[in-house]
Protein backbone atom coordinates (compact mmCIF):
# COMPACT_ATOMS: atom_id res chain seq x y z
CA UNK A 1 0.00 0.00 0.00
CA UNK A 2 1.39 3.27 -1.03
CA UNK A 3 2.10 6.23 1.62
CA UNK A 4 -1.19 8.09 1.74
CA UNK A 5 -0.79 11.13 0.18
CA UNK A 6 -2.84 13.65 -1.71
CA UNK A 7 -1.71 12.67 -5.03
CA UNK A 8 -1.20 8.86 -4.35
CA UNK A 9 -4.11 7.48 -3.10
CA UNK A 10 -5.62 5.04 -5.67
CA UNK A 11 -4.73 1.97 -5.33
CA UNK A 12 -4.42 -0.09 -8.79
CA UNK A 13 -3.81 -3.47 -9.45
CA UNK A 14 -0.89 -4.99 -11.88
CA UNK A 15 -2.07 -6.75 -14.45
CA UNK A 16 0.12 -9.14 -14.45
CA UNK A 17 0.78 -9.28 -10.94
CA UNK A 18 3.66 -12.08 -11.63
CA UNK A 19 5.44 -11.95 -14.87
CA UNK A 20 5.70 -15.97 -16.27
CA UNK A 21 6.20 -16.60 -19.64
CA UNK A 22 4.14 -18.58 -22.12
CA UNK A 23 4.62 -22.53 -21.65
CA UNK A 24 6.11 -23.70 -24.82
CA UNK A 25 3.71 -25.87 -27.52
CA UNK A 26 2.77 -29.45 -26.27
CA UNK A 27 0.32 -32.13 -24.93
CA UNK A 28 -0.97 -31.35 -21.33
CA UNK A 29 -3.25 -34.26 -19.04
CA UNK A 30 -3.47 -34.56 -15.46
CA UNK A 31 -0.20 -34.23 -14.43
CA UNK A 32 1.98 -34.23 -16.98
CA UNK A 33 3.33 -32.17 -19.47
CA UNK A 34 5.03 -32.90 -22.79
CA UNK A 35 7.06 -31.22 -25.34
CA UNK A 36 9.97 -31.34 -27.19
CA UNK A 37 13.62 -30.70 -25.30
CA UNK A 38 14.46 -27.88 -27.70
CA UNK A 39 11.75 -25.54 -26.65
CA UNK A 40 12.12 -26.03 -22.69
CA UNK A 41 15.93 -25.75 -23.06
CA UNK A 42 15.26 -22.62 -25.45
CA UNK A 43 13.09 -20.93 -22.76
CA UNK A 44 15.44 -21.87 -19.74
CA UNK A 45 18.23 -19.97 -21.81
CA UNK A 46 16.40 -16.99 -23.90
CA UNK A 47 14.98 -15.97 -19.93
CA UNK A 48 18.26 -16.23 -18.40
CA UNK A 49 20.89 -14.84 -20.80
CA UNK A 50 23.89 -13.43 -19.19
CA UNK A 51 25.86 -10.38 -21.19
CA UNK A 52 29.07 -9.88 -20.59
CA UNK A 53 29.24 -5.95 -21.82
CA UNK A 54 32.64 -5.16 -23.96
CA UNK A 55 31.95 -1.47 -23.82
CA UNK A 56 34.49 0.70 -24.94
CA UNK A 57 33.30 4.24 -26.01
CA UNK A 58 29.87 6.13 -25.76
CA UNK A 59 28.03 3.36 -26.37
CA UNK A 60 29.16 1.82 -23.04
CA UNK A 61 27.20 4.96 -21.79
CA UNK A 62 23.74 4.25 -23.53
CA UNK A 63 24.56 0.42 -22.11
CA UNK A 64 24.48 1.89 -18.75
CA UNK A 65 20.71 3.84 -18.88
CA UNK A 66 20.35 0.47 -20.08
CA UNK A 67 21.52 -1.64 -17.45
CA UNK A 68 19.06 0.80 -15.18
CA UNK A 69 15.68 1.41 -13.41
CA UNK A 70 14.38 3.51 -15.96
CA UNK A 71 15.42 0.54 -19.23
CA UNK A 72 15.95 -2.06 -17.24
CA UNK A 73 17.47 -5.17 -19.00
CA UNK A 74 17.09 -7.00 -15.60
CA UNK A 75 13.43 -7.45 -17.09
CA UNK A 76 14.74 -10.29 -19.79
CA UNK A 77 16.56 -12.23 -16.94
CA UNK A 78 19.62 -10.32 -18.03
CA UNK A 79 20.17 -9.00 -14.59
CA UNK A 80 23.04 -10.74 -14.32
CA UNK A 81 26.08 -8.93 -16.22
CA UNK A 82 29.04 -10.95 -15.90
CA UNK A 83 32.33 -9.72 -16.20
CA UNK A 84 33.71 -13.38 -16.69
CA UNK A 85 33.46 -14.56 -20.23
CA UNK A 86 33.47 -18.32 -19.16
CA UNK A 87 29.97 -17.38 -17.70
CA UNK A 88 28.35 -15.61 -20.13
CA UNK A 89 26.33 -16.60 -22.82
CA UNK A 90 26.00 -13.18 -24.81
CA UNK A 91 29.01 -10.87 -25.74
CA UNK A 92 27.91 -7.45 -26.32
CA UNK A 93 30.62 -5.27 -28.16
CA UNK A 94 29.86 -1.71 -27.44
CA UNK A 95 32.06 0.72 -29.09
CA UNK A 96 34.89 1.04 -31.62
CA UNK A 97 37.40 -1.28 -31.98
CA UNK A 98 40.39 -0.52 -32.57
CA UNK A 99 42.55 -3.00 -34.67
CA UNK A 100 44.98 -3.32 -32.05
CA UNK A 101 41.91 -4.18 -29.60
CA UNK A 102 40.68 -6.62 -31.95
CA UNK A 103 42.58 -10.08 -30.48
CA UNK A 104 41.46 -8.71 -27.55
CA UNK A 105 37.95 -9.21 -28.39
CA UNK A 106 38.90 -12.12 -30.02
CA UNK A 107 39.97 -13.46 -27.39
CA UNK A 108 37.43 -12.86 -24.93
CA UNK A 109 34.72 -14.42 -27.06
CA UNK A 110 36.95 -17.44 -27.50
CA UNK A 111 36.83 -17.86 -24.03
CA UNK A 112 33.30 -17.85 -23.68
CA UNK A 113 31.65 -21.20 -23.57
CA UNK A 114 29.06 -22.31 -26.51
CA UNK A 115 26.51 -21.81 -26.62
CA UNK A 116 27.80 -18.38 -27.03
CA UNK A 117 25.53 -15.38 -28.87
CA UNK A 118 26.78 -11.50 -30.30
CA UNK A 119 25.86 -8.23 -30.35
CA UNK A 120 27.32 -5.40 -31.78
CA UNK A 121 26.13 -2.36 -30.74
CA UNK A 122 26.17 0.69 -32.33
CA UNK A 123 27.86 1.63 -36.36
CA UNK A 124 31.33 1.41 -35.15
CA UNK A 125 31.02 -2.43 -33.85
CA UNK A 126 28.98 -3.04 -36.61
CA UNK A 127 30.62 -1.34 -39.48
CA UNK A 128 33.47 0.63 -38.30
CA UNK A 129 31.31 3.69 -38.30
CA UNK A 130 32.69 6.87 -39.05
CA UNK A 131 36.07 5.74 -38.63
CA UNK A 132 36.65 4.60 -41.94
CA UNK A 133 40.47 4.89 -41.05
CA UNK A 134 43.79 2.81 -40.46
CA UNK A 135 43.53 2.11 -36.87
CA UNK A 136 39.93 1.20 -36.40
CA UNK A 137 38.59 -2.00 -36.92
CA UNK A 138 36.02 -1.94 -39.40
CA UNK A 139 33.02 -4.16 -38.24
CA UNK A 140 33.72 -6.66 -35.39
CA UNK A 141 32.54 -9.59 -37.96
CA UNK A 142 35.59 -8.95 -39.52
CA UNK A 143 36.66 -10.93 -36.10
CA UNK A 144 34.21 -12.94 -34.47
CA UNK A 145 30.69 -13.66 -36.04
CA UNK A 146 27.85 -12.02 -34.91
CA UNK A 147 24.05 -12.78 -34.42
CA UNK A 148 22.50 -9.57 -33.96
CA UNK A 149 23.48 -5.58 -35.00
CA UNK A 150 22.08 -2.75 -33.60
CA UNK A 151 22.95 -0.15 -35.71
CA UNK A 152 22.33 3.84 -34.58
CA UNK A 153 25.15 6.32 -33.29
CA UNK A 154 24.64 5.64 -30.66
CA UNK A 155 21.35 3.56 -30.62
CA UNK A 156 18.98 4.05 -28.34
CA UNK A 157 18.59 1.73 -25.13
CA UNK A 158 14.80 1.01 -27.11
CA UNK A 159 16.69 0.11 -30.25
CA UNK A 160 19.47 -2.42 -27.93
CA UNK A 161 16.27 -3.57 -26.05
CA UNK A 162 14.74 -4.66 -29.68
CA UNK A 163 18.14 -5.85 -30.59
CA UNK A 164 18.24 -7.94 -27.43
CA UNK A 165 14.87 -9.45 -28.25
CA UNK A 166 15.92 -10.49 -31.14
CA UNK A 167 18.68 -12.48 -29.95
CA UNK A 168 15.96 -13.80 -27.37
CA UNK A 169 13.87 -15.16 -30.19
CA UNK A 170 17.16 -16.41 -31.34
CA UNK A 171 18.50 -18.25 -28.58
CA UNK A 172 14.67 -19.87 -27.77
CA UNK A 173 14.57 -21.16 -31.37
CA UNK A 174 17.80 -22.50 -31.89
CA UNK A 175 18.02 -26.29 -32.67
CA UNK A 176 19.76 -27.94 -29.73
CA UNK A 177 22.26 -29.41 -32.58
CA UNK A 178 23.09 -26.04 -34.41
CA UNK A 179 26.54 -26.05 -33.01
CA UNK A 180 27.35 -29.64 -34.23
CA UNK A 181 26.34 -28.68 -37.34
CA UNK A 182 28.86 -28.99 -40.77
CA UNK A 183 27.60 -25.20 -41.61
CA UNK A 184 28.34 -23.83 -37.95
CA UNK A 185 31.67 -25.39 -38.16
CA UNK A 186 32.54 -23.90 -41.61
CA UNK A 187 31.33 -20.40 -40.20
CA UNK A 188 34.00 -20.80 -37.22
CA UNK A 189 36.67 -22.23 -39.34
CA UNK A 190 36.09 -19.03 -41.82
CA UNK A 191 36.95 -17.06 -38.63
CA UNK A 192 39.79 -19.15 -37.77
CA UNK A 193 38.58 -20.42 -34.55
CA UNK A 194 38.36 -24.10 -34.49
CA UNK B 1 65.19 36.01 -20.79
CA UNK B 2 64.38 36.61 -24.50
CA UNK B 3 63.86 35.20 -27.25
CA UNK B 4 66.55 37.44 -28.75
CA UNK B 5 69.09 36.46 -25.72
CA UNK B 6 68.40 32.72 -26.35
CA UNK B 7 69.09 33.03 -30.24
CA UNK B 8 72.23 35.12 -29.56
CA UNK B 9 73.81 32.32 -27.60
CA UNK B 10 72.92 29.58 -29.91
CA UNK B 11 74.55 31.76 -32.84
CA UNK B 12 77.35 32.59 -30.93
CA UNK B 13 78.20 28.55 -30.37
CA UNK B 14 77.05 27.34 -33.59
CA UNK B 15 76.71 30.30 -36.55
CA UNK B 16 75.36 29.87 -39.72
CA UNK B 17 74.56 26.38 -38.89
CA UNK B 18 71.27 27.29 -37.25
CA UNK B 19 68.64 28.31 -40.12
CA UNK B 20 65.37 29.43 -39.98
CA UNK B 21 64.97 31.87 -37.36
CA UNK B 22 61.62 32.69 -36.58
CA UNK B 23 58.67 33.81 -33.96
CA UNK B 24 55.25 32.17 -34.87
CA UNK B 25 52.60 33.45 -31.74
CA UNK B 26 56.11 34.69 -30.01
CA UNK B 27 57.60 30.77 -29.89
CA UNK B 28 61.53 30.96 -30.89
CA UNK B 29 62.20 28.78 -33.57
CA UNK B 30 64.67 27.18 -35.55
CA UNK B 31 66.71 24.45 -37.44
CA UNK B 32 69.71 22.63 -38.13
CA UNK B 33 71.48 20.01 -40.03
CA UNK B 34 70.14 16.47 -38.62
CA UNK B 35 73.76 15.72 -38.28
CA UNK B 36 73.79 18.50 -35.91
CA UNK B 37 70.65 17.72 -33.72
CA UNK B 38 72.25 16.20 -30.57
CA UNK B 39 74.56 18.76 -30.36
CA UNK B 40 71.97 21.38 -30.09
CA UNK B 41 70.03 19.49 -27.69
CA UNK B 42 72.70 18.82 -25.76
CA UNK B 43 73.76 22.37 -25.45
CA UNK B 44 70.62 23.47 -24.89
CA UNK B 45 70.35 21.80 -21.58
CA UNK B 46 73.98 22.10 -20.26
CA UNK B 47 74.02 25.65 -20.65
CA UNK B 48 73.68 27.14 -17.28
CA UNK B 49 71.66 29.65 -18.73
CA UNK B 50 69.37 28.36 -21.13
CA UNK B 51 68.74 25.27 -19.32
CA UNK B 52 66.24 23.69 -21.77
CA UNK B 53 66.25 20.35 -19.54
CA UNK B 54 62.36 19.36 -19.96
CA UNK B 55 61.75 17.60 -23.84
CA UNK B 56 57.72 18.74 -24.12
CA UNK B 57 57.17 16.31 -27.13
CA UNK B 58 58.57 15.00 -30.82
CA UNK B 59 56.68 14.84 -33.85
CA UNK B 60 57.50 15.09 -36.94
CA UNK B 61 55.71 16.35 -40.35
CA UNK B 62 55.66 15.62 -43.91
CA UNK B 63 56.38 17.60 -46.59
CA UNK B 64 55.92 15.98 -50.11
CA UNK B 65 56.85 18.83 -51.95
CA UNK B 66 59.80 19.35 -50.18
CA UNK B 67 62.54 17.42 -52.34
CA UNK B 68 65.27 16.11 -50.70
CA UNK B 69 63.61 16.85 -47.19
CA UNK B 70 60.85 15.67 -46.74
CA UNK B 71 60.54 14.43 -43.35
CA UNK B 72 60.63 17.13 -40.27
CA UNK B 73 61.33 16.14 -36.98
CA UNK B 74 60.52 18.87 -34.69
CA UNK B 75 61.81 18.85 -30.59
CA UNK B 76 59.93 20.86 -28.54
CA UNK B 77 62.12 22.33 -25.03
CA UNK B 78 61.03 23.92 -22.13
CA UNK B 79 63.22 25.60 -19.69
CA UNK B 80 61.08 24.93 -16.27
CA UNK B 81 62.95 27.55 -14.59
CA UNK B 82 62.13 30.13 -16.56
CA UNK B 83 58.93 28.90 -17.95
CA UNK B 84 60.63 29.32 -21.61
CA UNK B 85 59.47 26.94 -24.77
CA UNK B 86 61.32 27.18 -27.63
CA UNK B 87 60.69 24.15 -31.09
CA UNK B 88 63.69 23.47 -32.91
CA UNK B 89 63.33 21.18 -36.42
CA UNK B 90 65.49 18.71 -38.57
CA UNK B 91 64.99 17.85 -41.67
CA UNK B 92 65.74 14.75 -43.72
CA UNK B 93 65.25 12.81 -46.75
CA UNK B 94 62.36 10.78 -46.55
CA UNK B 95 64.28 7.53 -48.27
CA UNK B 96 66.95 7.38 -45.69
CA UNK B 97 65.05 9.08 -42.71
CA UNK B 98 68.01 8.66 -40.35
CA UNK B 99 68.21 10.52 -37.18
CA UNK B 100 70.40 10.57 -33.99
CA UNK B 101 68.15 8.89 -31.28
CA UNK B 102 68.30 11.73 -27.86
CA UNK B 103 67.25 8.70 -25.81
CA UNK B 104 70.63 9.55 -23.93
CA UNK B 105 69.94 13.05 -23.37
CA UNK B 106 66.04 12.90 -22.20
CA UNK B 107 64.86 9.43 -21.16
CA UNK B 108 61.59 10.95 -21.87
CA UNK B 109 62.52 11.14 -25.50
CA UNK B 110 62.00 6.62 -25.55
CA UNK B 111 58.37 6.79 -26.20
CA UNK B 112 58.24 9.61 -28.37
CA UNK B 113 60.93 8.31 -30.82
CA UNK B 114 58.97 5.24 -31.08
CA UNK B 115 55.58 7.33 -31.53
CA UNK B 116 57.34 9.14 -34.31
CA UNK B 117 58.89 6.18 -35.74
CA UNK B 118 55.75 4.58 -35.76
CA UNK B 119 53.37 7.14 -37.73
CA UNK B 120 56.25 8.49 -40.11
CA UNK B 121 58.74 6.53 -39.81
CA UNK B 122 61.89 8.17 -39.06
CA UNK B 123 65.03 5.73 -38.05
CA UNK B 124 66.25 7.46 -34.80
CA UNK B 125 69.93 6.16 -34.72
CA UNK B 126 70.55 4.78 -30.99
CA UNK B 127 67.10 4.44 -29.73
CA UNK B 128 67.16 1.49 -27.65
CA UNK B 129 63.55 -0.28 -28.14
CA UNK B 130 62.50 1.19 -31.41
CA UNK B 131 59.58 -0.84 -32.30
CA UNK B 132 55.81 0.27 -32.92
CA UNK B 133 53.99 1.66 -29.46
CA UNK B 134 50.20 2.58 -30.56
CA UNK B 135 49.50 1.01 -33.99
CA UNK B 136 49.21 -2.73 -34.30
CA UNK B 137 52.52 -4.51 -35.02
CA UNK B 138 52.06 -5.82 -38.31
CA UNK B 139 51.21 -2.90 -40.05
CA UNK B 140 53.95 -2.29 -42.81
CA UNK B 141 53.56 1.46 -43.69
CA UNK B 142 53.59 4.45 -41.75
CA UNK B 143 50.15 5.87 -41.46
CA UNK B 144 50.46 9.43 -41.18
CA UNK B 145 52.97 9.99 -43.99
CA UNK B 146 50.89 12.00 -46.56
CA UNK B 147 51.20 9.01 -48.97
CA UNK B 148 48.13 7.31 -48.03
CA UNK B 149 44.63 7.28 -48.83
CA UNK B 150 42.54 8.70 -45.69
CA UNK B 151 39.83 5.82 -45.76
CA UNK B 152 40.73 2.33 -45.13
CA UNK B 153 41.22 0.90 -48.71
CA UNK B 154 40.41 -2.73 -47.80
CA UNK B 155 36.48 -2.01 -47.55
CA UNK B 156 34.72 -2.75 -49.50
CA UNK B 157 31.17 -2.39 -48.40
CA UNK B 158 30.99 1.24 -48.29
CA UNK B 159 29.54 2.54 -51.18
CA UNK B 160 31.78 5.85 -52.50
CA UNK B 161 28.75 7.97 -53.83
CA UNK B 162 27.35 7.94 -50.15
CA UNK B 163 30.24 9.28 -48.81
CA UNK B 164 30.96 12.31 -51.83
CA UNK B 165 33.69 10.66 -53.46
CA UNK B 166 32.40 10.52 -57.07
CA UNK B 167 31.48 7.17 -58.77
CA UNK B 168 34.60 4.97 -59.62
CA UNK B 169 33.89 2.22 -61.86
CA UNK B 170 34.78 -0.27 -59.68
CA UNK B 171 32.33 0.12 -57.01
CA UNK B 172 29.67 0.15 -59.32
CA UNK B 173 28.23 -3.24 -57.96
CA UNK B 174 27.18 -1.53 -54.95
Amino acid sequence: MPRPVQYNVNVKAMENPIGLVEAPEGAAGQGFFATKLSDVVGLARKNSIWPLPFATSCCGIEFMALMGAHYDLARFGSERVSFSPRQCDLLMVMGTIAKKMAPVVKQVYLQMAEPRWVLAMGACACSGGIFDSYPVLQGIDQIIPVDVYVPGCPPRPEAVLDGFMKVQELVGKEDLRRRNTEQYKNLLESYGIQ
Amino acid sequence: MTNQQIQQKLTGKFGEQLTSWEEPYGMLTFSSSKDLNLKVLQFLYDDPELKFQFLTDITAVHYPANLGNELAVVYHLHNLVENIRIRFKVFTDIKMPDVFSATALYSSANWMERETYDFYGVNFVGHPNLKRILNVDDMDYFPMRKEYPLEDQSRIDKDDEMFGRGNPPNLAHN
